[in-house]
């Protein structure tokens, strides 16, 4: 199925949570926040919310700035 | 000894320091060891995701010393603002913001009608917003009436170095602020941060003025420095201003007369 991962289209195998998405990109959970479907998520809920088909998802993190 | 406090927080050093710009993350670490703050501001950006190789920001930056300050930089509408300053909190887990909505790519000024757009819904979202805004005291006070925990005006451009451009709008901020007033970009070097003080900001924050230097790790103790030589010249009170001299010496008493 595809995806939205960060305005680009991804290819994954199937639905699957936020933190099996996570780890399969090798992502620390605890440095990231993630946006699904416009929605900003609760770490907690990485391992309850599913994504699907045609789903948008933003992973961000902290890079130096002023 | 002297603290910043800002909503019911306080922190050690009146300087704020920024993350961005560095020639490298043990130059940044040492610069942020010798400016003394204790809060520095980050970016909220999207992990790449193709290359996962890159350090991340966090393993250069010791949490348990230093406040992290989530910025909205880049962002172009309150909607954007507001986005990215939740998905800061869930990355950062705090709920304090650096609040920026600009309005103008080549100047960098703020949009101040989506500024106080965005301060309003965060505050009501239970932010600790701290939004960079223009030296207008009218804004500021907006801002202030919109709950904003700190107005933090422009002293010049961001990363323009130009320092302090209107004084007199510092100074008049500072007398109608009821929040602490931190001058936010502009600085280029000490005697900048030591005038911002010395009008009575309660702390400064920059970010070009350290990193771009020649020896980034001297300016952050310059800047260290500066910031506590003008809190302390604006807390003894300083001299009225006079045109003409007046001796400092006895004028009676001299030799041959």
């Amino acid at each position: 199925m595809k995806i939205v991962l960060n305005g680009d289209p991804f290819e994954v195998a199937g639905p699957r949570t936020i933190a099996t998405l996570l780890s399969e990109l090798e992502i620390d959970s605890r440095r990231v926040a993630v946006e699904h479907n416009l929605v900003v998520l609760k770490r907690a809920a990485f391992d309850t919310t599913e994504v699907r088909d045609g789903d948008q998802v933003e992973i961000v993190n902290f890079v130096g700035g002023g | 000894m002297d603290h910043l406090n800002i909503a019911g927080k306080t922190f050690a050093s009146r300087l704020i320091v920024g993350t961005g710009k560095y020639s490298s993350p043990s130059v940044m670490v040492k610069a942020h060891e010798a400016s003394g703050a204790d809060m520095v501001t980050v970016a909220v950006r999207r992990v790449n995701i193709s290359d996962r190789t890159k350090e991340s920001l966090l393993d250069y930056i010791d949490t348990s010393k230093f406040f992290l300050l989530p910025n909205t930089a880049g962002c172009y509408s309150a909607d954007e603002a507001i986005r990215t300053a939740r998905l800061g909190r869930e990355a950062g887990l705090s709920n304090w913001v650096k609040l920026e909505v600009i309005g103008d790519e080549r100047t960098l000024f703020p949009d101040n009608e989506e500024l106080i757009v965005a301060t309003r819904t965060l505050v009501k979202e239970g932010f600790v917003v701290l939004p960079y805004t223009n030296d207008d005291p009218v804004v500021c006070r907006k801002l202030e009436d919109a709950g904003a925990a700190a107005v933090m005006p422009l002293g010049a451009p961001i990363g323009s170095g130009l320092g302090i451009q209107n004084v007199n709008n510092i100074r008049i901020i500072r007398e109608f602020a009821r929040v602490p007033l931190i001058v936010d970009a502009g600085v280029g070097t000490a005697s900048d941060a030591a005038l911002a003080m010395e009008l009575g900001a309660d702390g400064v924050l920059m970010n070009t003025a350290i990193a771009g230097a020649r020896d980034a790790v001297a300016m952050a103790e310059a800047m260290k420095l500066a910031v506590r030589a003008g809190r302390l010249a604006y807390s003894a009170g300083r001299i009225p201003r006079k045109a003409y001299a007046t001796a400092s010496s006895p004028v009676e008493g001299l030799v041959g007369r």
